[in-house]
């Protein structure tokens, strides 16, 4: 069970109150781009078994999207962050970087 | 807007189920006036206008008075007689001329409900991804949030101990009726709130 703490509205809940929206910052590629680059955007996804950054919506709550970093192995959650940047925010990186350093999370 | 025509409007269930478990019961409201709005809940603009229409302060996060509802950072639910939505919506619209909002009159879009007694919160708990220990929820406060599989928000009331009130979607009102009357069975609760 994923324990989030939504950054828009605050709410503590439990991850079926929200609706995952798969991963992250991933890269458009559009017209004039390559057929690899094409294809890899529409679907080539990581799933890695560790660090994950991923979208996410407070569904049954206050309805907006987020960003979120977890350990798809442990379930922790590294910290939650707006929508609306391209990149993880550093305070997060370096939550990761620790617990990758603690051996909590390859 | 077309005409409403008033002597149509009903609740979508009649009823009261005492169901038993710790005297709960179980209600449908009458129908409330409920207009959306939404914008910036910072600005002194807005809760102006808000106190001007319904006549309640700015609730803060996660709370509720007894006529507008926090629904999220940018979002209210206010209630006031059924009726009596397009006035409300009228004095948002001029009250907040010029300033970025939306106002709807949403009457018929939702059902409320009324459960009551001493093992209300147990019911709750059983469907609601929330903590409903009884320090940490109290009187005012509310959740937008699901029970059982049904979007939902509800709120403890201050009129009485116990009392709570609960918003749905109209179109899940006779699912959620049923949900919370199983819900309240006899000898059903965990007796741990
Ligand atoms: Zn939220």
């Amino acid at each position: 069970m994923l324990l989030i703490d939504c950054p828009c509205c605050g709410v503590s809940g439990e991850e079926t109150e929200f609706a995952p929206g798969g991963e992250a910052h991933i890269v458009r590629f559009g017209p004039g781009s390559s057929d690899a680059e094409f294809s890899s955007y529409l679907f080539d996804r990581k799933n890695p078994r560790g660090v994950h950054f991923e979208r996410w919506r407070h569904a049954f709550g206050c309805g907006k999207w987020f960003h979120m970093a977890r350990s798809t192995q442990t379930l922790e959650v590294f910290g939650v962050y707006k929508a609306d940047v391209t990149t993880p925010p550093q305070d997060i990186l370096d939550r990761v970087e620790a617990a990758k350093a603690e051996g909590r999370v390859k | 807007m077309s005409e409403v025509d008033m002597s149509l409007a009903r609740p979508l269930l009649e009823g009261v189920s005492d169901t038993g478990a710790g005297g709960l019961k179980l209600s449908v409201q009458p129908l409330r006036g409920m207009v959306t709005l939404r914008a910036d809940l910072s600005e002194a603009s807005v809760a102006a206008a808000v106190k001007a229409a319904v006549g309640s302060d700015m609730p803060g996060v996660r709370k509720a008075t007894d006529t507008a509802l926090w629904m999220s950072p940018d979002e209210l639910m206010l209630l006031m007689p059924y009726g009596e939505a397009a006035d409300a919506v009228a004095v948002l619209t001029e009250k907040l001329s010029g300033v970025h909002h939306l106002a709807v009159d949403v009457s018929d879009a939702r059902t409320l409900f009324r459960l009551e007694g001493s093992a209300a919160r147990e019911v709750l708990a059983k469907g609601a991804p929330v903590d409903l220990a009884r320090d940490k929820f109290a009187v005012g406060d509310l959740r937008r949030t699901r029970i059982s599989h049904v979007a939902a928000a509800f709120w403890q009331s201050g009129d009485g101990p116990d009392v709570f009130e609960i918003l749905c979607f109209r179109s899940y009102a006779k699912y959620l009726w049923e949900w919370l009357e199983e819900s309240s069975r006899e000898g059903s609760m965990p007796g741990v709130l």
